[in-house]
């Protein structure tokens, strides 16, 4: 019943902290109102009329058309310095290898051949610069907002005026081959469409291929008007191997003869246009605003010579958006408005006189160029609007429910707390809140689901707070509420104020490892200070009152100081796997995060795979190490069996997996087919033996060795069976004792069954580590698939993330006190150390809170063809691939409780355990030798048992809070700043997502020790019953 | 007795404090271009020396506790030895410390281990002064109930202090204010300069107002 009371308390926390993201998100990430206005040949965009005076003629709309026919390739990802001409090098200078340079060739040769017909410009890219973004911006005109790069790969159609709507409304025949993004954008505008599947990045040549299957017997057939050929080659070539590797001149070469037959066959009246929609920066990717990713290539050329000219239609734009929207700050549109005024004026004065000054001419240009430019400022700023009561409201839920985590998880170790009023409050909250929607609801009153959530949230959490004051607060100050000691206080409020900074957030890579860094050496010098690091006869003046507080020091000075230098040679290792920000030019991203497929040298590819390898093999040893030492190795049970044979097998799917994953390119023809099914099968199989794990641990949790159920012989000797009468003296020798020893047991039987009250006793070995043994087994559970989603080489910041929590909670637990019968307490600073250890895991795993630098390739692990049209399978995997630590170190949280217990153990590893006839007496209780009870202290009191796993997840939940309301106040109070949609927006979903997989993730290591309890209980049950029998 | 103590301490302290600010304007007579944050590396060794120097004169002048019995010649040397030996293992200890916070292994070696040496100064010598060469001592001083006059006391203080400057040195590093002094070594060691002066200035006082209060075994 606690237990359940337990779950469910937690999970109405989580349901407050998830109602106040949901609201604050609501009211943060607003979409731009899209118009559906569209222009028409029959209203001009300006007043007066048009220059080129051609409305009328056949074909035209408002101007005349000077191209009757349009190819359009777009390249994706075609960077201006791709297709750049390069200077023909002197024979003395060494020519430039880099392997994407000068690739295109026949664009050169024509520039060279024939300037009047071919011009080659440097477009810059609006970011965020993700190709759909990309493709709604080039053909609609307008800028791309944040909230749409959330939704890259579930593309929605555009309702706005459009290039293709335009084209297709007015007859012409538009077709298309390539991305089949364009399909969702554009749903029933082309006449004739080939689409290709985009998602799957690995795959350089699908899509490429397909198109040239049909662009060249399309293009003779002569059915078009408009001929869009959207090549992703060089994209997924970049985001596979990046700009450097040899692949990329093949591809870009492919590409050269993909144009030159183009231009081959292009008709007098036709427009080629080569274009990029976006760069990529020097690993390949893109996404963000950095200058390589923001300059693309564009090429024209037609056999007709080229100049082109246009008036603007922003200004229409502007003013039926600032009356449909009425957000636009009017004194900005107001001169907006004149500068557009004044430059039409000039621009139809220049008109009138064609002979005109060229001067006046250039005015004009800048003029429109200004206007431009102030209505891009304006939309850019305009476009994130917020609504403040929300965003307000979410805040104050989370700030509350923070408040709320503080204030129980101190009432949970005070003497007389009960888990009873906890349930009844929230649930008369819940009731009441449910009734009131309900009526509300009937009344017709039409309410958002995120504001329904956030009411029913703070309705629950009222009455408990007016509570937890009238009843509890107000007899004890406001100060002694506060349980957190001064220097992690601080330590909470320097990360609570580092969210608001936005070269902190930056930094947040570098500055987590130096908080958690200083955390430790706090501790160690706490632990000095306090007389615990050191035997005290080493200090020449003695303690006053020290020896009554604590007792012996259970560590000595060099494991602790061992520990901690450990620790921070980790973190520091662990720093050495850094992804930069784009933010710091400055900075080099370790090499090492890359996969190993996209090194070059064999041979350093193969020591690298060596040393993954043998990251796994210390991993699993480490973990077999660490049961074996608390001997829970032996047990007959199914799970300790899956961990004797399941793991090693697990972990060599995952190295076979990575032997194929790197080496697939250079696999013989005839074993392709072997590869591509080993690499979908290996990683479902490894999966699927990691949840069956999973399943058999939850099944029968108990990993206890039961040594025997009857009584007194503790050892049996083994008689040699008789082989006749002793031959020789040896023979004799040997064979005498043991008849002895055998009389005498049987006298001992005989004595023992004729006084029958004798203490039947059952060895149990290590039950004292029955929890941790569960939790440490689920946990290397989770982290197989986990690891298999990540890039090889990040297997060796696995290996160092269970050897850094492990010290960690080594050092933890040589400052915790065990406090035998009362109030089990896990102080704050070891959950703040737990908590920041996962965020300096995030970022030595390769993440960077930003959208650029999620690794969408494991999403293609164990789906390398990609996933049809299922959406939320790859938003799993790559969820799961980038929230790993976050996941692991919720999941693993308990542990921090568990681990004090488990450190007592000093001498032997058994527990022997008295049985009785009656019930009373089995419950249990220390022997007469004083074996260490562990973990099973905590078995003695379940009512503190249940308290303090309360009490942990309510301070890891706290400390979590607390960042998740930090960054959502920094988005709030900075929404106007620079960087809030580069910086802040992403970190707040970033934090946002990790809150949410953590809090599931606690969940679940609190359900699971729970369940490992009632395992035992059940257990013990059993052997009591058997004892009766 | 105590306030003559106390008295004889702030004055102490003043003149650390001076002899920092003299070897911040001293080598502007010397030296061409001397400037803290341009010459930085001279800086470093400037101060250094001074605050060695005037430690070293002020113990062997006020003489804080009136120890060893012993005073022959070799005697004194080999203990001499010894301190410089414990101040080169301290200057290594804090450059291992650094480079495992996060500072470059092998770029910016001579900056940190100078950094190193400054932070030994702020913390070590005075340490080795007072304490002479030995850890016990140190580690009792460090300790709760540890201290045994208001000399220790104060020493813990200017450690605790300079250490604390020290780790906020390091903090202004990431942001953007685009300032010269914002790189790796050189906010720290301003840092520990700040905190080794405020510790210095704030001991005295609080032994002051704490006087009441501190009862000392020995004295």
């Amino acid at each position: 019943m606690q237990k359940i009371s337990v779950l469910l308390f937690l999970a109405w926390v989580c349901f407050l902290f998830y109602a106040g993201i949901a609201l604050f998100t609501s009211g943060f990430l607003l979409t731009r109102l899209e118009l559906t206005n569209h222009s028409s040949c029959q209203e001009p965009p300006g007043p007066g009329s048009l220059p080129w005076g051609s409305q009328g003629k056949p074909g035209a709309c408002w101007m005349a058309s000077r191209f009757s026919r349009l190819v359009l390739v777009l390249i994706d990802a075609l960077r201006f310095d791709f297709a750049q001409p390069q200077p023909s090098h002197s024979p003395g200078e060494p020519p430039v290898s880099l392997p994407f340079l000068g690739k295109l060739n026949c664009l050169q040769r024509i520039l060279e051949i024939q300037p009047h017909h071919a011009r080659l410009y440097q477009s810059k890219a609006d970011p965020p610069t993700t190709t759909m973004q990309r493709l709604k911006a080039l053909t609609t005109g307008s800028l791309p907002t944040f909230i749409d790069a959330g939704s890259n790969f579930a593309s929605h159609a555009i309702v706005e005026d459009n290039l293709i709507k335009q084209l297709a409304s007015a007859g012409r025949r538009v077709v298309f081959m390539g991305d089949d993004t364009w399909k969702d954008l554009f749903p029933g505008a082309f006449s004739q469409a080939f689409f290709f599947p985009s998602f799957n990045v690995r795959d350089l040549h699908t899509v490429d291929n397909g198109i040239l299957e049909h662009l060249y017997p399309t293009m003779d057939s002569g059915e078009w008007d408009m001929l869009i050929a959207h090549f992703l080659g060089v994209d997924h070539c970049g985001h596979k191997y990046g700009p450097h590797h040899p692949e990329m001149a093949k591809k870009l070469s492919q590409m050269d003869q993909v144009i030159q037959g183009l231009v081959e066959r292009l008709e007098n009246d036709t427009l080629l246009v080569v274009i990029g929609d976006h760069g990529m920066t020097m690993t390949g990717d893109h996404g963000g605003d950095s200058e390589l990713e923001i300059s693309a290539a564009l090429f024209l050329y037609s056999p007709k010579a080229l100049f082109p000219g246009a008036p603007p239609e922003v200004s229409r734009f502007l003013h039926t958006y600032s009356a449909a929207a009425q957000d636009l700050q009017v004194k900005e549109l107001h001169r907006l408005q004149t500068l557009f005024n004044k430059a039409s004026a000039d621009y139809q004065r220049l008109l009138q006189r064609p002979q005109g000054p060229e001067a006046a001419l250039q005015t004009v240009i800048t003029e429109l160029q200004q206007f431009l430019r102030g209505v891009r400022a304006m939309c850019i700023q305009s476009w994130a609007r917020f609504s403040l009561g929300r965003m307000a409201g979410g805040a104050a839920l989370m700030a509350a429910a923070c408040f709320l985590c503080l204030l129980v998880s101190q009432w949970a170790t005070s003497p007389g707390f009960c888990f009873r009023p906890l349930l009844t409050l929230m649930a008369c909250g819940l009731a009441g809140t449910i009734v009131c929607a309900g009526l509300l609801t009937t009344t017709g009153l039409k309410l958002d689901p995120v504001v329904l959530g956030a009411m029913a949230a703070a309705g629950s959490l009222l009455p408990f707070l007016w509570k937890a004051w009238a009843g509890w607060g107000s007899r004890r100050p406001l100060v002694a509420l506060l349980p957190i000691p001064g220097p992690v206080l601080l330590f909470l409020l320097i990360r609570f104020a580092a969210f608001f900074s936005d070269s902190f957030v930056v930094a947040e890579a570098r500055a987590t490892p130096f908080l958690l860094g200083s955390l430790i050496l706090l501790l160690i010098a706490q632990l000095h200070w306090e007389g615990k690091l050191l035997p005290p006869k080493l200090l020449t003046i003695p303690r006053l009152c020290f020896s009554a507080s604590t007792g012996p020091p259970r560590h000595n000075g060099t494991h602790a100081l061992g520990l901690g230098v450990g620790l921070l040679l980790c973190i520091r290792l662990a720093g050495l796997f850094h992804r930069c920000p784009e933010e710091t030019p400055a900075c080099h991203s370790s090499p090492w995060l890359s996969p190993l497929a996209s090194m070059v040298g064999g041979r350093a590819k193969n020591l690298w795979y060596g040393a993954c390898v043998g990251a796994l093999v210390a991993l699993l040893a480490a973990v077999r190490l660490w049961l074996r030492r608390y001997s829970n190795l032996k047990s007959p049970e199914p799970s300790v069996l899956f961990v004797r044979w399941g793991l090693p097998l697990m972990a060599l799917g995952t190295a076979a997996y990575w032997a194929l994953a790197s080496g697939a390119d250079e696999a013989p023809p005839r074993l392709r087919a072997l590869v591509a099914g080993a690499s979908v099968v290996l990683p479902r199989a490894v999966a699927g033996l990691a949840a069956s794990g999973l399943m058999l641990l939850l099944w029968r949790p108990v990993t206890v060795l039961v040594k025997a159920t009857t009584g007194a012989p503790r050892t049996r000797t083994v008689l040699t069976p008789f082989s006749g009468p002793p031959t020789s003296r040896a023979d004799l020798d040997y064979v005498v004792p043991q008849i002895y020893r055998h009389m005498q047991e049987e006298f001992r039987g005989r004595l023992e069954r004729t006084k029958s009250q004798g203490p039947l006793t059952v060895a149990a070995c290590h039950l004292g580590s029955v929890y941790s043994a569960a939790m440490v087994t689920a946990l290397t559970l989770l982290a197989f698939p986990l690891l298999l989603l990540h890039a090889e080489r990040i297997s060796l910041v696995f290996l160092l993330l269970f050897l850094q929590s492990f010290l960690l909670l080594h050092l933890l637990a040589a400052g915790i006190p065990i406090t035998t019968p009362g109030p089990f307490t896990v102080p704050w600073q070891a959950v703040s150390a737990w908590a920041l250890m996962a965020t300096q895991t995030f970022y030595s795993m390769g993440h960077q809170p930003v959208f650029p630098a999620i690794h969408w390739h494991a999403a293609f692990v164990g789906f390398p063809e990609g996933h049809g049209s299922s959406t939320w399978l790859p938003a799993l995997l790559v969820g799961a691939n980038t929230f790993a630590s976050h996941l692991l170190f919720a999941v693993g949280c308990p542990l921090l409780l568990l681990w004090p217990f488990l450190c007592e153990n000093q001498g032997p590893r058994k527990r022997w355990q008295p049985l009785g006839r009656n019930e009373a007496e089995a419950r249990v209780r220390p022997e007469e030798e004083e074996e260490p009870l562990m973990e099973m202290r905590l078995r003695d009191a379940p009512h503190h048992f249940n308290a303090a796993l309360l009490q942990l997840s309510l301070k890891y939940l706290f400390v979590l809070g607390i960042q998740i309301l930090a960054c959502a106040l920094a988005a709030s109070i900075l929404r106007r700043h620079l960087m809030v949609w580069k910086v802040f927006a992403p970190k707040f979903i970033f934090e946002a997502m990790g809150f949410i997989v953590s809090s599931v993730g606690l969940f679940l290591g609190i359900a699971l020790v729970m369940r490992v309890d009632g395992a035992v209980s059940s257990w013990f049950r059993q052997l009591v019953l058997a004892q009766q029998r | 007795m105590k306030d003559t103590d106390i008295k004889r301490l702030l004055y102490t302290h003043l003149l650390c404090i001076f002899s920092i600010i003299l070897s911040i304007f001293i080598p502007t007579f010397f030296l061409e271009n001397f400037s803290i944050l341009e010459t930085y590396l001279t800086w470093l060794c400037i101060c250094s020396v001074f605050v060695t120097a005037i430690n070293l004169v002020l113990y062997l002048v006020v003489k804080p506790n009136a120890s060893s019995k012993r005073s022959s010649l070799s005697y004194k040397v080999t203990r001499f030895l010894k301190r410089c030996i414990y101040f080169l293992m301290s200057c290594f200890f804090f450059h291992v410390i650094f480079v495992l916070y996060g500072a470059p292994l092998i770029e910016l070696v001579l900056e940190t281990f100078l950094f190193a040496i400054i932070l030994s100064t702020f913390t070590t010598v005075p340490c080795l002064c007072l304490l002479g060469p030995n850890i016990k001592a140190r580690l009792r001083v460090f300790s709760r109930n540890g201290v045994t006059s208001i000399w220790e006391n104060s020493l813990q203080i200017t450690t605790i202090s300079s250490f604390i400057g020290t780790w906020f040195g390091a903090s202004p590093i990431p942001l953007d204010w685009e300032r010269p002094w914002q790189v790796s070594p050189i906010s720290c060691t301003l840092g520990a300069t700040f905190g080794y002066v405020a510790g210095l200035v704030i001991s005295p006082l609080w032994i002051y107002w704490n006087r009441k209060q501190l009862t000392y075994k020995n004295n």
